[in-house]
């Protein structure tokens, strides 16, 4: 793979795989064939930054995020945290992985144990992986607590007591309280009200600042991703089709794929509606990919060559990188 | 400590909080199933706890005369006569003659409308008795054939219900919780396979694998326990695993292991709690089934063995009398249908306040 | 009041609509006293957050307030020049779906699983036209050519769950149109739907309306769905339209704080900004409103005045008006641009 190494990178990702089998029958579960979720992406997040990834649902997105925390194990690639595999991880080391790696998911109603103090919520990534005191513990519960703008005296609440955006404070508290260097955030802000989204979004980003810790942003929404990612990846059924720094992408969008997100995504003001490449049909299934370029059945630049040769990424400048026959 | 610029949320949450919990508490009292605890506490707690204070009469030992007598309102006056063999002054003596009769007398219950003619009783007198033939009130609920009040007996078989329904549901909810979450937990092959024998355990008819299980351990108390136990998980394990399977979905799980939190942590910390509201409805109404079965298998026969007075035991004993002294039959028959339908009434009540989605209105 | 004009070409007027739901705990006002109209044609856009009594007010267009608990308690309904609210039921059902009709959120449960779409669609019809089922059968497959449905004809056999969701929401469009209805409102028919087949959708809805002249009210959540459909927008905030008009109006010179904030604190796709502005805390229950002005307690420019009555509304522009007592004092003839609350939240 043509991913040079970075040395300031605090997480590297190479070549990594995710097929999910698919199977028929109850008991023998004969495998008929594949769901390509996650195939064959590369990138890497630097300390204290931000990477973003958008693309439709079902591109395998959340799939990355979960090979990541490793709830889920690669077919195939490398997941390194400061140049250490994450999958030879076992007993301390991985102890040690799981206070390094957090998350935030995109449901404040259900990330939450309902049974559950908010205490014991927050304080559980500490508890399960270090020996703290009982004092030690609600300290640092206290202090996370009041880092996202909650009072320290919440802490004996149940979550069916606060609001959505409440709750999501919460689990950033809990995703903050083992000093993590990187916080997995899978669509942070989608299932917050308007007026909430802010709160939470300038909240990451205060976060970010004070404590140097590096977020990997998931999100389908392109200007919440502007607002929050340094560097921003495009996923197309379980491929980054093109990666850059968010302000150049965002200027200077090359894959067809990009620029009809783009013209999809909605406008800010009624003056400044931009539709020019407007796709058509749906996402194919990741089970049979398009042979390719997966995205040529709807590209509208599509030439011959592109269903027969997947285009090798190519760096068109420096850190921006695209995969598509047309450069 | 070095604090973010965030904004304080100005929700104060501690006293509105509580203020609502206590209305909302209030509201759930005002709301509670008044007939169906009645019920439950007067003919199944109460008993059940005080049968050896309460009850009148032995729940084991009758009076041969007294046998099938029903219950207090049935009685009807009648005079009767009766020649006095051996008087003591005004006293009646014992050998009055019907010893029956005589018994009424000192209880009050039968009265001397002529005596003898110069108001003393003496040996030779013809007495007439207004007397009553029936039911009376030392036998509220009259008496089966063995002379044995059928009152003292269904109290203490409220005892025996109580006993059995909880350890058997004790036994057999835990074992089916527990199994239900394993499989829901593990998935793949664990799931498969207690799945598939569940699937052969509920396809068996249950009564007829309780008489096969009974006849291979013998009857008893314990017996009886561990059958209705054996009955019951596979329900629990089914239900308990689609919930859990719901529950598995939730992002917190993920969270869970996202923190590193062990299988056993997440399954007793996690799922387990949540799924506790469906557990204690699934029991509330499954109190009912297992009375039900218990009687069924003392019915047969295959319950718990004779003198004990399980409330089945008495139906199966009142059974051939049916026409002719219903009430054998029939009383311990209403303890059951009132219990069971009491424990099902509040085992709806249960899971409508129980159920996370109602109770947040 | 605002000045109602009864344009010939007014379709549907709302006048001081007010719909409760009577809980055991509380009377939930969850439209309290909201007045628009729409004209033939138009897109009115109602924007709002969760909870703050979009689909109620929806529901109360229809007359399809949960009963028994919910009630509309006042107002007026003046659909095509009848005042609904008037009808009795039997004349609602002759109503619903022919003079007014409604595309729910989710797609997902807006169809019944265990009957073919073509079944769906020819029953919807059916009620229309009252034909034979051959002529039905054209009219099901023109229906759904209608809505972009490629091979209508195979499609008419296929359950709703072997269709994607963008699929489903054009079926649940064509079921809504079946009727011809002059009038429809969509509740957030797209946030269930990706972005590149929302836009198929969104264009799809401004098409059909472009050629039948159908009035649309879109309620939503997303000022991008407002920027891209809407000819007007209604604000609402805990139960009222606390800010209206045109679409440029709203967006270039929102009036209303709450408004404003609102905009300012919506990232932007086309240009970086540092820092999004925030409203601190949270809407009112709708079952504990305070007295005066609703968004008082998260307002920058409160004053005494907003905790005592509920807001005058102002008339700012041509059909643009706004429920802040700040518009009173402060703010009458000087540029409403000046009004733009400043970034970041005081910490
Ligand atoms: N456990 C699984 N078994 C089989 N297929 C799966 C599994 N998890 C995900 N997939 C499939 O992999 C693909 C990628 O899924 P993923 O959840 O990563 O998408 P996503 O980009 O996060 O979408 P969304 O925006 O809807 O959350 C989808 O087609 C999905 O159906
Ligand atoms: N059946 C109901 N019972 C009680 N409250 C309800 C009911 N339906 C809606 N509400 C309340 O009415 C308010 C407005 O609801 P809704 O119109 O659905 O909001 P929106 O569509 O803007 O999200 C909310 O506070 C909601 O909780
Ligand atoms: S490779 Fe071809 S089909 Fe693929 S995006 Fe480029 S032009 Fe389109
Ligand atoms: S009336 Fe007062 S509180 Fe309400 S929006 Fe206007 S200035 Fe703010
Ligand atoms: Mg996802
Ligand atoms: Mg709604």
């Amino acid at each position: 793979m043509a991913v040079a190494t970075n040395n300031d990178a605090l997480l590297e990702v190479r070549n990594l795989k995710k097929y999910f089998p698919v199977t028929k029958g109850l008991i023998l579960m004969k495998t008929i064939g594949y769901v390509q979720a996650v195939d064959g992406i590369s990138f890497s997040i630097k300390q204290g930054e931000t990477v973003g990834l958008v693309g439709e649902s079902g591109c395998g997105k959340t799939t990355t995020s979960k090979l990541l925390l490793r709830l889920e194990n690669p077919t195939e690639g490398d997941i390194l945290l400061e140049g250490r595999d994450i999958n030879t991880f076992r007993g301390a080391e991985l102890q040690d992985y799981r206070t390094t790696v957090q998350a935030v998911f995109q449901d404040p109603w259900s990330s939450l144990s309902p049974r559950m103090r908010v205490r014991d919520i927050v304080s559980e990534p500490l508890v399960v992986n270090r020996n703290v005191t009982t004092q030690e513990k609600n300290e640092r519960v206290a202090e996370v607590l009041q880092q996202v703008g909650l009072h320290a005296q919440q802490a004996t609440n149940y979550p069916h007591e606060f609001s959505g955006g409440q709750r999501q404070r919460i689990a950033v508290a809990s995703a903050l309280v083992s000093y993590p260097k990187l916080i997995v955030l899978d669509e942070p802000v989608s299932a917050l009200d308007v007026s909430i989204r802010a709160q939470v979004m300038n909240l990451l980003k205060d976060l970010q600042e004070q404590y140097n810790v590096s977020y990997l942003l998931i999100a389908h929404n392109l200007a919440t991703v502007r607002y929050m990612a340094h560097e921003t990846a495009v996923m197309y059924l379980g491929q980054i089709v093109e990666y850059a720094e968010t302000e150049e992408l965002y200027n200077n969008a090359l894959h067809p794929y990009t620029r009809a997100l783009f013209s999809a995504a909605l406008p800010s003001h009624p003056d400044l509606i931009r539709e020019d490449i407007v796709l058509q049909g749906e996402v194919p299934s990741p089970i049979n990919p398009p042979s390719g370029c997966r995205f040529h059945p709807r590209c509208p630049f599509a030439m011959p060559q592109c269903s027969e040769e997947a285009p090798v990424e190519k760096e068109v400048s420096p850190g921006h990188r695209v995969s598509c026959h047309l450069y | 400590m070095a604090a973010v610029t965030t904004t304080p949320e100005v929700a104060a949450p501690s006293t509105p909080q509580r203020e609502n919990r206590l209305v909302s508490g209030l509201r759930v009292a005002r709301e509670l199933p008044v007939i169906p605890l009645l019920v439950l506490i007067l003919l199944l707690a109460i008993p059940a706890i005080f049968a050896n204070q309460l009850a009148p009469h032995s729940q084991r030992i009758g009076v041969l005369d007294d046998a099938k007598l029903p219950p207090f309102w049935i009685s009807e006056s009648f005079e009767e006569r009766m020649v006095v063999q051996r008087a003591d002054r005004n006293r009646l003596d014992v050998e009055i003659g019907l010893s029956n009769a005589q018994r009424k007398v000192e209880r009050g219950e039968a009265t001397i409308l002529v005596g003898g003619e110069d108001g003393e009783v003496n040996p030779g007198d013809t007495l007439r008795f207004q007397a009553r033939k029936g039911g009376s009130m030392e036998y509220p609920l009259g008496t089966d054939k063995q002379g044995r009040d059928i009152l003292s007996r269904i109290m203490h078989g409220a005892r025996i219900s109580l006993m059995v329904s909880s350890l058997a549901i004790l036994l057999g909810g835990g074992l089916g919780t527990l199994l239900g979450m394993l499989a829901a937990y593990r998935g793949g092959k664990t799931d498969s396979i207690i799945m598939r024998i569940v699937d052969i355990k509920l396809a068996f008819p249950s009564i007829l694998l309780a008489l096969v299980l009974v006849a291979a351990i013998g009857a008893g108390f314990t017996t009886v326990i561990v059958v209705i136990a054996v009955l019951l998980w596979a329900r629990y394990a089914r239900v308990v695993r689609g919930e859990a399977l719901a529950i598995k979905q939730q992002d917190f799980i993920d969270r869970a292991r996202v923190s590193g939190a062990s299988n056993a942590r997440i399954m007793m910390r996690h799922i387990f709690p949540n799924l506790v509201n469906t557990v204690v409805v699934l029991a509330t109404l499954e109190v009912g089934h297992v009375i039900i079965l218990e009687s069924t298998l003392s019915f047969l026969g295959a319950g718990i063995p004779a003198p004990t007075p399980a409330w089945g035991v008495m139906v199966a004993d009142g059974r051939d009398l049916i026409t002719t002294a219903w009430w054998i039959f029939l009383f311990p028959c209403l303890a059951i249908v009132l219990t069971v339908l009491s424990m099902n009434l509040l085992g709806d009540w249960l899971r409508d306040k129980l159920d996370p989605k109602l109770r947040n209105i | 009041m605002t000045a109602v004009q009864t344009a010939t070409d007014t379709i549907l007027e709302v006048n001081d609509l007010k719909t409760y739901i009577f809980t055991r705990a509380a009377t939930v006002k969850a439209v309290d006293g909201i007045s628009f109209n729409l004209r033939k044609g138009e897109t009115l856009g109602i924007v709002g957050e969760s909870g703050c009594g979009k689909t109620m007010t929806a529901l109360s267009l229809l007359r399809l307030v949960p009963k028994p608990a919910g009630r509309i308690v006042e107002g007026e309904i003046v659909l095509n020049g009848e005042d609904i609210l008037q009808k009795s039921e039997d004349e609602m059902r002759d109503v619903r779906g022919r003079q007014i009709s409604m595309i729910l959120q989710d797609p997902q449960t807006s169809l019944n699983p265990v009957f073919t779409i073509g079944n769906q669609l020819r029953e919807a019809l059916g009620i229309a036209h009252r034909e034979n089922k051959s002529s039905m059968l054209s009219r099901a497959v023109d229906a759904l050519r209608k809505v972009n449905v490629a091979a209508p004809e195979r499609r008419l056999d296929d359950y709703p769950h072997q269709m994607s969701g963008g699929m489903k929401q054009r079926v649940v469009g064509a079921i809504a149109m079946s009727c011809e209805p002059g009038v429809i409102i969509a509740d957030e028919p797209t946030t269930a739907l990706d972005v590149t087949i929302q836009l198929q959708y969104l264009r799809l809805l401004k098409e059909i309306q472009a050629e039948t002249g159908l009035a649309i009210i879109f309620i939503t959540h997303d000022f991008g769905v407002v920027a891209r459909m809407c000819d007007r927008v209604a604000v609402m905030y805990a139960g009222r339209i606390i800010e209206q008009g045109d679409v440029r109006d709203i967006f270039s010179r929102p009036a209303h704080p709450y408004t404003q904030a609102l905009i300012n604190s919506v990232p932007k796709l086309e240009q970086s900004v540092d820092r999004l502005y925030s409203i601190d805390g949270q809407p009112p229950l709708l079952s504990n409103l305070p007295e005066g002005c609703r968004f008082a307690p998260r307002c920058p420019y409160v004053s005494d005045q907003c905790y005592e009555a509920y807001p005058q509304s102002y008339t700012l522009n041509e059909g643009h008006y706004a429920d802040c007592w700040a518009l009173d004092a402060d703010w009458q003839g000087t540029p409403i641009e000046e009004f733009v609350p400043p970034t970041g939240t005081a910490g």
